[in-house]
């Protein structure tokens, strides 16, 4: 069971209190109408799925219950770091090259 | 007593006797014994039958790792367990223990039959031997093999006993009490760190109970264990836990502990859990397990009275038992040769010492021969004999690298030693890296992944002083890491066992080596050969390797086996063994009950139900209950006599007749309030919501994004900027996280509250022509006439005094209303209207009732008529579409291609041509039912039931282009026949005109 930096409540918590929500920096496009059937395709369906660090959403559902990001290397299983909501996304090499890997 | 308990020596309790049967025959042991210690005392060797071969077998070992000595336990009705380890399982007052894998008897077993049909069962036998013919799979190999394999029996009652769970934190985590991890935990602990020890076995010390004769700080061993165990205990910051075996080392520090509490108990307290899982998260583990003895690998090394050295150490200078009068010893570690010295100083006769290397330590030599004892060094051991008990040892010298003339040696028990191999597997469960030791030929820690150290044995130190150096530093080191200011103690050694030894594959023989039996792996019978014949058959990878001959594969996880397994499969390989590599350690460590991880989680408390308001009265008034989600719902309410369908069509009589109430209270509600809530509500449901006015309500509908439909529910405008929004029973939670989603992530712009009030409001709801005249004399504040209050209006007001939200709305086809009051006051209003209800006879229904009724009105259900595949289309509810939106969730993929094609399934009405027979829920349906197997399916039967108003059947169906087959008639094979039935267009079956509804 891994520890999940929450960026609202600012603490370390057990993943049970947590819920997975998907691959990260997939917004919804505006205006869905004005994009092709391929395009709307991928929006839905196509996932990067990395071996690496994977940006994802998660939601401290059994918390605070807001909607955050986290980068977590998939290989290892730990999480690099954790966000707010429309933060940028952090950069991955640099993650991967920080000593601690906190989540933090 | 028999003549193998020695006096005087062991830490068993030589004046308390503890009587036990094993296969129904009574032994004594003593207090402190184990099971497997209680009947080497009593001379039994032979305590099981293998796996596959059904071989007589013995103890091997005095820990964990067993993997003969798996029994039958039991402790009256429920409380019976398979493959208990006697080597762990302590001496209790009364324990019934029966041998395994025999029939007749343990002595005498019809299945040992497979032992000398050996050649059939060959590595990958599963793969090879039933192939041909193809039928005799199913019914004559499976059932066979299926009867005589498996470990043990499976308990035939539920368990009796209880179980408890813990989570636990702390600065330091030791596991494994022996020197080094003592050691440890004294350093931690000293520092002011708080300090989990934690230990499998009965008491702690480890090693330090099998070698008492080493001299610690100036005090015997076991002075010396007593002093460290009293300073722990006084340590306030120190907790020591027995019995108590690490499964599983998972993320960032968190320990699985399994903590074995009354098995050994004479009697456990009724009160008491039987085991108790922790998860502990410790900012620093050490892990001190210790090494794992290898046995050697040579013909003949499974007959009972074949142990380890190592274990038959434990037996003598732990419980006071002699393993044999005249062992022989087989070794290619100096660890054994001490086991030697030690039986012969407590009056055994060791009649030889065979090593396989050349030289030894003169020391060792000297000692031994002063002793008596015969020493033959640079030999091999092609074989033993015996058929219950080994009685010969045989022993050929090695020349210019063959094996010469054999000898044969007379011996009663022969202990072996194959070397250590360093107990990492808690190591590995982290993904941590091994790297191969090319000094040691052992693997030993590398990368690691964790804050962890890794101490003593484990780190292929060897010796009582060296480990307990070790041992210090890493407790120091991991209470520092853990922020306290720690020193690593010393400690002076002398009388000290040091030693080493060398790491071999099979023990080269004269004899045709595809006769031999030389075992790895006991558990699953895997010998040398069948690691040799699956490389030759092409299995290159250890894991392929391990799967096709199974080594490794038992419970016991392959602890005695891999390391031999990985010798003699490099060596066939032509590799060197870090290129072959080793198989992956998995928790858990050793077995687990099933009710450790269960713990509170049976029964009652498996799941939390939910209950509303009128459970209790439903209850009380002979409701049979359904599960819904977590919620309980009323069926339907039996009066004496009555069967489900009799109950049902009186409910739906009444309901269509009078009036009928139906608690509606597990409805999923979310209020949506804010100055952009009907902005919110135009983007999230199909329909439009703008112009929908204050005081109204419409049918929404929710899709996900991919077009299909998620959930729906009559949502009501309270006030421009406040919606009750009500939603299926099961996907409440779903839609709420769901609008949360977009909410925040996507229109963090938007100024919307979302609240779940599904346990605030209690709903009842009134169905049926004489709704109105029940309710209308409890209503205040608002006129509920036909006219003032029409169908799908909805309005505050107070309902029998209390404050309620009142919608005019019905899932049943009639007039009807649901009030919703605070949960509080739901049961009186209940009882309040029930009371009232009298003069119209009123009826309360289930939740079958309802199916029934808005079936009929062809309703839909989300979750039963839909699956997930289905489009607003394909159930009919274009209408619920607003056209003019230009976007809502899911619009954009209702235009995709597949989604206009043709060829979707679409629901539809299904009538039977016999209206007596109901259709199965479920049953497929077919154009042409004599077409050849496998059929092409149509669609499916979604909801079907007897239908009391309209006196036949009625049924929903999912059916490709389902519309275009008004009237076509389609099939539905069935087991028995194939029910005939006609497709309609509609739905709807009763009441098309919807005159009763606006009533």
């Amino acid at each position: 069971m891994l520890l999940i930096y929450c960026p609202y409540c600012e603490q370390d918590l057990p993943e049970l209190e947590f819920a997975y929500a998907g691959e990260a920096h997939i917004a919804r496009p505006a205006d869905p109408a004005a994009l092709s059937d391929e395009e709307w395709r991928d929006f839905l369906f196509i996932r990067s799925n990395p071996k690496g660090v994977h940006f994802e959403r998660w939601r401290h559902l059994n918390g605070c219950a807001r909607f955050f990001n986290a980068a977590r290397e998939t290989v290892g299983d730990k999480f690099l770091a954790t966000y707010k909501a429309g933060e940028p996304r952090p950069d991955a090499d640099a993650l991967l090259a920080s000593p601690t890997g906190d989540a933090k | 007593m028999t003549s193998y308990r020695l006096p005087n020596r062991g830490r068993v309790d030589h004046r308390k006797s503890v009587r036990f049967t094993f296969d129904g025959k009574s032994y004594q042991g003593l207090a402190g014994d184990t099971l497997a210690s209680a009947l080497l005392a009593n001379g039994v060797h032979l305590m099981g039958r293998s796996f596959k071969y059904h071989r007589p077998r013995g103890v091997v070992s005095a820990g964990s790792d067993e993997p003969n000595a798996l029994m039958g336990t039991r402790r009256g009705p429920g409380r019976f367990e398979p493959n208990t380890r006697a080597t762990i399982q302590e001496l209790r007052a009364g324990l019934e223990a029966t041998s395994q894998n025999r029939w007749p008897s343990l002595a005498f077993d019809m299945g040992a039959i497979n032992d000398n049909m050996g050649s059939l069962f060959s590595a990958g036998f599963y793969y090879k031997t039933f192939m041909w013919p193809r039928s005799f799979w199913d019914r004559v190999y499976e059932p066979i093999i299926r009867n005589a394999a498996g470990l043990g029996v499976s308990p035939t009652e539920s368990d009796a006993d209880t179980y408890a769970s813990r989570f636990h934190h702390t600065d330091v985590l030791v596991v494994g009490a022996g020197p080094a991890g003592l050691a440890a935990a004294l350093a931690a602990g000293r520092a002011g760190a708080s300090v989990m020890l934690v230990d499998e076995n009965a008491e702690p010390g480890g090693t330090l109970l099998s070698e008492p004769s080493v001299v610690i700080d100036g005090k015997p061993a076991w002075d010396w264990l007593a002093q460290a165990l009293a300073e722990l205990a006084g340590l306030p910051n120190v907790t020591v836990m027995t019995r108590t075996t690490a499964i599983g080392y998972y993320h960032q520090n968190l320990v699985g502990l399994a903590q074995r509490l009354t098995d050994h108990l004479d009697t456990a307290p009724s009160d008491a859990p039987r085991e108790r899982m922790w998860k502990v998260r410790a900012r620093e583990v050490v892990l001190a397990q210790g090494a794992l003895e290898k046995p050697l690998v040579f013909d003949g090394n499974d007959r009972p009275g074949v142990m380890l050295a190592g274990a038959a150490q434990t037996y003598l200078n732990r419980f006071g038992v002699k393993v044999g009068d005249r062992p022989a010893i087989v070794t290619a570690h100096d660890s054994a040769w001490h086991a030697a010295f030690d039986l012969a100083d407590a009056g055994a006769k060791p009649v030889a010492i065979v090593d396989v290397r050349p030289a030894v330590d003169t020391a060792l030599t000297d000692r031994a021969r002063a002793l008596g004892i015969e020493v033959l060094l640079g030999r091999t051991v092609t074989g033993t004999s015996g058929r219950l008990r080994v009685k010969s040892l045989r022993v050929n010298r090695m020349e210019g690298g063959k094996p010469g003339a054999p000898r044969d040696i007379g011996c009663d028990a022969v202990l072996m030693c194959g070397g250590w191999t360093p107990c990492l597997h808690l190591f590995s469960h982290t993904q941590s890296k091994l790297a191969w030791d090319e000094a040691l030929q052992v693997y030993l820690p590398g990368k690691k992944t964790e804050a962890v150290q890794i101490a003593g044995a484990g780190r292929g130190l060897w010796g009582i002083a060296s480990t307990l150096e070790d041992g210090a530093t890493a407790g120091a080191t991991a209470a520092r890491d853990a922020g306290h200011d720690a020193t690593a103690q010393t400690h002076t050694v002398t009388a000290d066992r040091t030693g080493s030894g060398v790491t071999c594959k099979e023990l080269p023989t004269d004899k045709d080596p595809g006769k031999a039996k030389a075992f790895i792996d006991f558990q699953n019978d895997v010998t040398a050969k069948d690691i040799r014949l699956a490389v030759r058959e092409g299995m290159r990878s250890i894991e392929h390797v391990k799967r096709y001959t199974t080594n490794g594969m038992a419970t016991d996880q392959g602890k005695m086996s891999n390391v031999n397994g990985l010798m003699i499969a490099s060596d066939a390989l032509g590799k060197a063994p870090p290129q072959v590599g080793l198989t992956t350690f998995r928790p858990p460590y050793s077995p687990t009950t099933f009710g450790t991880f269960a713990g509170y989680h049976k029964d009652a408390t498996f799941e939390v139900t939910r209950r509303t308001p009128i459970d209790g009265w439903a209850e009380a008034n002979g409701a049979a209950f359904e599960p819904v989600a977590l919620w309980r719902r009323a069926w339907y309410f039996p009066k004496p006599g009555e069967d489900m369908h009799a109950a049902v069509s009186r409910e739906c009589r009444a309901a269509r007749a009078s009036v009928g109430i139906f608690d509606a209270s597990t409805l999923g509600k979310i209020e949506v309030t804010g100055r952009d809530a009907v902005t919110f509500m135009e983007r999230m449901y199909t329909n439009p919501w703008a112009k929908l006015g204050v005081g109204r309500c419409r049918y929404g509908l929710l899709l996900g994004e991919d077009g299909f439909i998620r959930d729906d529910g009559v949502i009501g405008r309270l006030s421009a900027d406040r919606f009750h929004v009500t939603t299926t029973t099961g996907g409440a939670a779903r839609v709420l996280n769901m609008m949360e989603d977009y909410l925040q992530t996507e229109w963090p712009d938007l100024k919307v509250w979302l609240t779940s009030t599904t346990e605030q409001w209690a709903t009842i709801a009134l169905q049926g022509p004489n709704a109105r005249k029940l309710l209308e004399p409890f209503v205040e504040g608002i006129d509920i006439s036909a006219e003032a209050f029409p169908h799908m209006a909805v309005a505050e007001c107070t309902v029998a005094g209390f404050p309620a939200r009142l919608f005019r709305i019905s899932f049943t086809g009639e007039l009807g209303f649901e009030v919703n009051v605070p949960a509080r006051h739901g049961l009186a209003l209940w009882e309040k209207l029930m009371a009232a209800g009298q003069q119209y006879d009123i009826c309360p229904y289930g939740t079958e009732t309802m199916h029934v009724l808005r079936a009929e009105k062809g309703y839909i259900i989300v979750g039963q008529d839909t699956d997930g595949t289905l489009t607003p289309d394909d159930a009919g509810l274009t209408w619920a579409i607003g056209k003019a939106k230009r976007d809502f969730v899911g619009k954009r993929s209702l235009a995709r291609p597949d989604m206009v094609a043709k060829g979707r399934k679409q629901l539809v009405g299904l009538l039977t041509d016999d209206p007596k027979v109901v259709l199965q829920e479920g049953a497929q349906i077919v154009a042409d039912p004599s077409q050849p197997k496998p059929m092409t399916m149509l669609g499916h039967v979604t909801s079907s039931y007897w239908s009391d108003a309209l006196g036949r059947s009625i049924a929903m169906a999912v059916v490709v282009d389902g519309r275009d087959r008004d009237g076509q008639t389609l099939h539905v094979p069935m087991p028995d026949r194939t029910i005939t039935a006609k497709v309609v267009k509609s739905t709807v079956f009763y009441d098309p005109e919807n005159t009763r509804i606006s009533a």
